[in-house]
C-alpha cells in the first residue's frame, strides 16, 4: 500500500502540515463572539467590503493591462531594446508595495516637492489647482500595480516562451495573422500562466496592510487589522480572516470549474522558436514606450527618489547594514529553497497520481498566500508554542534542562509562516511547467524502468528549468520583502532590512527609511539577474 | 552548484545559531513595542553599567502580546514594554503581566502615570495637544478639543485615522471627563469638520496643516519638536508656520480639565526568568540620564521631577494636564474605537 501510494501519502502529510496555521486561523474563528460582527455590521464592514471589491478589481486590471502587453512584446516581436527591456521589466518584483506608497507619498503629496513647485511657481494654494490626490483608492491601485504586475508578465512570458510554435504557425498556415493568431491561440494557450500570475497579485493585494493603511484606504484587511489592534479581538479577527479565506477559496473553485476540460500540453514535439515578428517605425516607438513605461514608474522613478533619500538626507545604515543584509538574503534564500522542494513533491505527487485526497489538500495549501503575513504568524505560533510546551514537559520527565522555545523562538517559526505564506506562489510556477509537459513523457519514461524520483529528476527538472527557477525567484523576493510575520516571530537580536525600513517609516521618518528600503531592492535584484541570465543561456534569443 | 552549496550551509548554521539565545544567565529578555531607535541606545547604556546582556525583540504591542500570551509560562521575555498606556493596560488584563513593588519608582513616578496595583510604570510622558497654523488661526478662536466640533472649524480640521492607538487614548479619555454620548457627537462634528480624509501620520497631520490644507489638527508634541530640530530646511519651514496651543487649560470642571496626555511604560512579565535583572533595567530607564535622554532624543516628557526638557519642548510653554488616572484609557479603549467607527472617524 505504501509502496503503490507512497508519494500520495507523504505529499498529503506535508500539505496538511502547511494546512495547520490555517485551521488554527479557522478553528479560532469558532469561538469568537457575535457582537463585535454586528457591530461592524452596523457601522464600517460595508465600506470595507466596497473598497476591497474595488480594489481587488483595480489592481486585476492594473496588472493585466501592464503585464500581458509586455509579456507578448518581449516574446514575440523585435524592437529596439527589446533584450534589455525582458529582464528590466522584472525589477518592480524587488520593490515593496508599502515602500513605493511611501517614496510616491513623498514626491506627490501636497507637501512633497511637485506640489510646493507648482504653489511656488503659480502662487497658487492648495485647493486652487487639481492635482492627483496619492492618498485614495486610485493610489492604492495604482501603487500597487506598479509592483505586482511582474507576477503576470513573468508567468505570461514563461508560457509565450514555453509554448510550442508549432501551433501559432498552424495557425498562421490556416489564415490567421500573426496578431489573429496571438487572440485565438496565444493568449487562450497561455491563459493558465496568467491567471496563476494574476490571482498571485490579486492574494497580495488582499493581505497588503502596510499600503491601504498608509493611504487611509479602510479595506477588509483593515478591517482584520482593527479587531487585532483596536479591538484587542483575535478570535473575530481569525472570524474575519477566515472569511477573506472563503471568498478566495470560491474564486479559485470558479475558475477551475471554467477550464475544468482545458488541456495545456502541446502534442507538438518542435520547440523550436519562431522568427520574432519585426516591428518599425511607429509600431517600434509604442512598443518601446509601453515596455518602459511600467519600468519608468514602477522602479526607475522611485528608487531615484529613494537613492536621492539615502545618499543626502538620510542618516546612514552604518555597519549595521552588514548583518541586515546577511540575515534578510540568506533567510529568503534558505525560505525559498524550501518552499520551492515542497512544490517539486506536491505537485510531482499530484502529477503522479492525481487521485481526489491529493489534489484536494494541494489546492488547499496555496490558500495562506491571501492571508495577512501577522494572522499566518499567530497561525504558526500556537501550533509551534504547543509542541514546545510538550517538548518541555517531556524534557522534564527525564529530568533535563529547560530547553526553551526551539520551534517557536527560532527561525523555525519563521521559515514555517514564510511556506505557509508563500507556497502558492511556487506551487503556481511549478505546476503551470508540469502541465505543459506531455504525460506521454512520464510514461515512456515508466516503461524504461525508471522510478518516479528517477523520472522527476532526468526529465521533469530539466524541462521545466525556467518555471523553477522562476519560483525561487519569487518566494526569494516576497520573503525578502515580507514584514508583518517576520516582525512577530523573529528571535530575539535579529533584525531584516525590511524590519529596519518598517521602524524608521512607521516612526514617521520616511527619509531615514530610505537606505534600507534600497537595499532591500539591491538584494532582491541578484535573483532577478540570475534568473535572466539563466534564461537567456538557454535561449539565445 | 558549489557555491549554492555553500550558501546553503551558511544559512543554516545562521539560524541555527540563532537559536541559542539563552534564557537565564546575566541577562534580560524585552519585548519592545518602542521602536529599537528609541530604545537600544538607553539599553547599550544599561549594558555598558552594569554588564547585563540585553536581548531585544520590537514589534507591535498586540503581536507582541499575542507571542507573550501564547508563549505562556515557557516564555523568555522579561519586560514588556509598549508606547502607549492603553496596551500595559491589556497586558495586565490578558494576564501576561505580574505586580512588582519597587518603591524607588514608587516614589519617583506620579500615582496617575502608574498602575495602581504595580502591573506596570509609565516612563515617559507624551502630550496631544492642538496644532495650528499660525498665520491663518487667531489664538482667541481655540480653547478646548470639544470645540474643534463648531461650525467655524468646517473644513479646517486635519486628524489622523482612528487605527491610530493615541487617538484611541485620547477618546477613551474625553468619554470618561464629557460621558459617552457627548463624546460621539464631538466626534461626529469633528468629522464634519475634515478638510480631508484621514491619511497618515502625525507628522502628515502637521505638514498638511502647514501647507494649507487644513488650519488645526491634534498631534504628539515630539513630532514638532522633531521638525523643529531637523537638520533639513523644508522641516524647517513646515515647523515655523505651526504652533501648539494647550487646550481645556481653564473653566469649571471637564472644561478645564487639562490637556491630554499618554505614557510609554513598561511590566514585568508574569513567567520572567531574570526579574532582578529585569527590575535593574526597569530601575534604569526611571533613573535622571535615561529620563533626561528621553527628553533630549525623542523630545518626550519625563516622568520623573526635576529632569531638564529640551529647549524644543521649552518653547511649548507651561501646561496643565489631564490629571486622569491612566488605566482609564485602557479601559475605555475597546468601547472607544466603537464609537469612532459609529462617529465615522475612519
Amino acid at each position: 500500500m505504501f509502496r503503490r501510494h507512497g508519494l500520495s501519502v507523504f505529499a498529503v502529510v506535508i500539505a496538511a502540515f502547511i494546512l495547520l496555521p490555517v485551521i488554527v486561523i479557522a478553528s479560532y474563528a469558532l469561538q469568537a463572539d457575535g457582537a463585535l460582527w454586528q457591530h461592524l455590521l452596523d457601522t464600517v464592514l460595508n465600506e470595507y467590503l466596497v473598497n476591497s471589491l474595488l480594489l481587488l478589481l483595480g489592481v486585476g486590471m492594473g496588472v493585466l493591462l501592464l503585464g500581458v502587453p509586455t509579456a507578448w512584446l518581449t516574446s514575440m516581436c523585435s524592437f529596439p531594446g527589446r533584450r534589455w527591456l525582458s529582464w528590466a521589466l522584472l525589477l518592480p518584483l524587488a520593490m515593496p508595495a508599502y515602500i513605493i506608497a511611501y517614496t510616491y507619498t513623498g514626491l506627490l503629496d501636497f507637501a512633497g516637492p511637485v506640489q510646493t513647485w507648482i504653489r511656488d511657481l503659480t502662487g497658487l494654494g492648495y485647493g486652487d489647482y487639481w492635482f492627483f490626490e496619492i492618498r485614495s483608492l486610485g493610489g492604492a491601485i495604482v501603487m500597487m500595480s506598479l509592483v505586482l504586475y511582474p507576477y503576470v508578465y513573468l508567468m505570461a512570458r514563461a508560457a509565450f516562451l514555453e509554448q510550442s510554435v508549432s501551433s501559432i504557425e498552424v495557425g498562421c498556415s490556416l489564415g490567421y495573422s500573426r496578431w489573429r493568431a496571438m487572440w485565438s491561440l496565444a493568449l487562450p494557450m497561455a491563459r493558465p500562466a496568467i491567471i496563476t500570475g494574476l490571482s498571485l497579485a490579486l492574494m497580495e493585494t488582499l493581505a497588503d496592510y502596510g499600503t491601504v493603511q498608509y493611504f487611509g484606504v479602510s479595506t477588509f484587511t483593515t478591517g482584520i487589522f482593527r479587531t487585532f489592534y483596536g479591538y484587542g479581538d483575535t478570535a473575530a479577527a481569525a472570524q474575519l480572516a477566515a472569511s477573506l479565506l472563503a471568498f478566495v477559496m470560491l474564486l479559485v473553485l470558479l475558475e477551475r470549474y471554467s477550464r475544468r476540460r482545458a488541456r495545456y500540453h502541446s502534442a507538438a514535439e518542435s520547440r523550436a522558436r519562431a522568427d520574432l515578428i519585426p516591428l518599425m517605425g511607429s509600431k517600434a516607438f509604442v512598443a518601446v514606450v509601453l515596455c518602459t513605461a511600467p519600468l519608468m514608474f514602477g522602479f526607475i522613478i522611485p528608487v531615484t527618489q529613494l537613492l536621492l533619500w539615502a545618499v543626502f538626507e538620510a542618516e546612514s545604515l552604518g555597519w549595521d547594514f552588514v548583518s541586515l543584509a546577511w540575515n534578510s538574503f540568506s533567510l529568503a534564500f534558505l525560505a525559498a529553497i524550501i518552499v520551492v522542494a515542497l512544490a517539486i513533491i506536491l505537485s510531482y505527487a499530484k502529477r503522479t497520481k492525481p487521485i481526489k485526497p491529493v489534489r484536494t489538500v494541494i489546492a488547499m495549501a496555496g490558500f495562506g498566500y491571501a492571508l495577512p503575513g501577522t494572522i499566518i504568524a499567530i497561525g504558526v505560533l500556537i501550533p509551534l508554542a504547543w509542541a514546545d510546551h510538550s517538548l518541555i514537559a517531556l524534557f522534564e520527565n527525564f529530568g533535563w534542562d529547560n530547553p526553551g522555545l526551539i520551534l517557536s523562538g527560532s527561525l523555525v517559526a519563521l521559515l514555517f509562516a514564510y511556506t505557509v505564506r508563500f507556497l502558492a506562489v511556487a506551487l503556481g510556477s511549478v505546476q503551470s511547467g508540469l502541465e505543459k509537459i506531455k504525460p506521454s513523457l512520464d510514461h515512456a519514461g515508466r516503461s524504461m524502468g525508471h522510478s518516479p524520483l528517477a523520472i522527476l529528476r532526468k526529465i521533469h527538472v530539466p524541462l521545466m528549468r525556467t518555471s523553477i527557477l522562476t519560483a525561487v525567484l519569487i518566494v526569494f523576493v516576497d520573503v525578502l520583502k515580507e514584514l508583518p510575520a517576520t516582525l512577530i516571530l523573529r528571535p530575539f537580536n535579529f533584525n531584516t532590512m525590511a524590519v529596519r525600513a518598517y521602524e524608521l517609516a512607521s516612526d514617521e521618518r520616511l527619509v531615514d527609511a530610505a537606505p534600507a528600503s534600497i537595499m532591500i531592492v539591491l538584494v532582491g535584484l541578484i535573483p532577478v539577474l540570475m534568473l535572466h541570465a539563466s534564461i537567456s543561456r538557454r535561449r539565445p534569443h | 552548484m558549489n557555491l549554492i552549496n555553500k550558501l546553503i550551509l551558511s544559512a543554516v548554521t545562521a539560524s541555527l545559531l540563532s537559536v541559542t539565545t539563552a534564557q537565564a544567565g546575566d541577562i534580560v529578555n524585552v519585548y519592545s513595542a518602542r521602536k529599537e531607535a528609541l530604545i537600544k541606545p538607553l539599553l547599550d547604556e544599561f549594558s555598558a553599567t552594569t554588564g547585563v546582556k540585553v536581548n531585544l525583540i520590537t514589534g507591535k504591542a498586540d503581536a507582541l502580546l499575542k507571542r507573550l500570551q501564547v508563549e505562556g509560562s515557557a516564555t523568555p521575555a522579561d519586560l514588556f514594554i509598549t508606547s502607549d498606556v492603553g496596551r500595559l493596560h491589556r497586558a495586565k488584563e490578558a494576564g501576561v503581566l505580574k505586580p512588582v513593588a519597587l518603591p524607588l519608582l514608587e516614589m519617583a513616578i506620579p500615582q496617575a502615570l502608574r498602575d495602581s496595583e504595580n502591573y506596570w510604570y509609565g516612563l515617559t510622558l507624551r502630550a496631544r495637544p492642538i496644532i495650528y497654523a499660525k498665520d491663518r488661526v487667531d489664538v482667541a478662536q481655540l480653547s478646548t478639543y470639544e470645540a474643534l466640533a463648531e461650525a467655524q472649524w468646517q473644513d479646517r480640521v486635519c486628524l489622523r485615522s482612528s487605527q491610530n492607538v493615541y487617538n484611541q487614548s485620547l477618546v477613551a479619555a474625553t468619554m470618561d471627563a464629557i460621558g459617552t454620548e457627548a463624546t460621539q457627537s464631538w466626534m461626529e462634528g469633528m468629522v464634519n469638520n475634515l478638510a480631508k480624509s484621514p491619511s497618515g501620520g502625525d507628522t502628515d497631520q502637521l505638514k498638511a496643516v502647514a501647507a494649507g490644507v487644513c488650519d488645526v489638527t491634534i498631534a504628539n508634541t515630539y513630532y514638532l519638536a522633531r521638525l523643529i530640530n531637523s537638520s533639513k530646511p523644508s522641516d524647517q519651514a513646515v515647523a515655523s508656520k505651526l504652533a501648539v496651543f494647550w487646550p481645556n487649560q481653564q473653566g469649571p470642571g471637564a472644561i478645564g480639565r487639562g490637556a491630554h496626555f499618554n505614557v510609554s511604560g513598561a511590566g514585568f512579565t508574569k513567567y520572567g526568568k531574570n526579574p532582578e535583572q529585569a527590575q535593574a533595567l526597569l530601575e534604569y530607564l526611571a533613573s535622571v540620564p535615561a529620563q533626561a535622554w528621553y527628553a533630549d532624543i525623542n523630545n518626550e516628557y519625563p516622568v520623573v521631577a526635576g529632569v531638564e526638557i529640551s529647549q524644543a519642548l521649552k518653547g511649548f510653554g507651561d501646561y496643565k494636564m489631564d490629571p486622569i488616572d491612566l488605566e482609564i484609557l485602557g479601559q475605555n479603549n475597546r468601547q472607544a474605537v466603537q464609537l469612532m467607527d459609529r462617529a465615522g472617524w475612519k
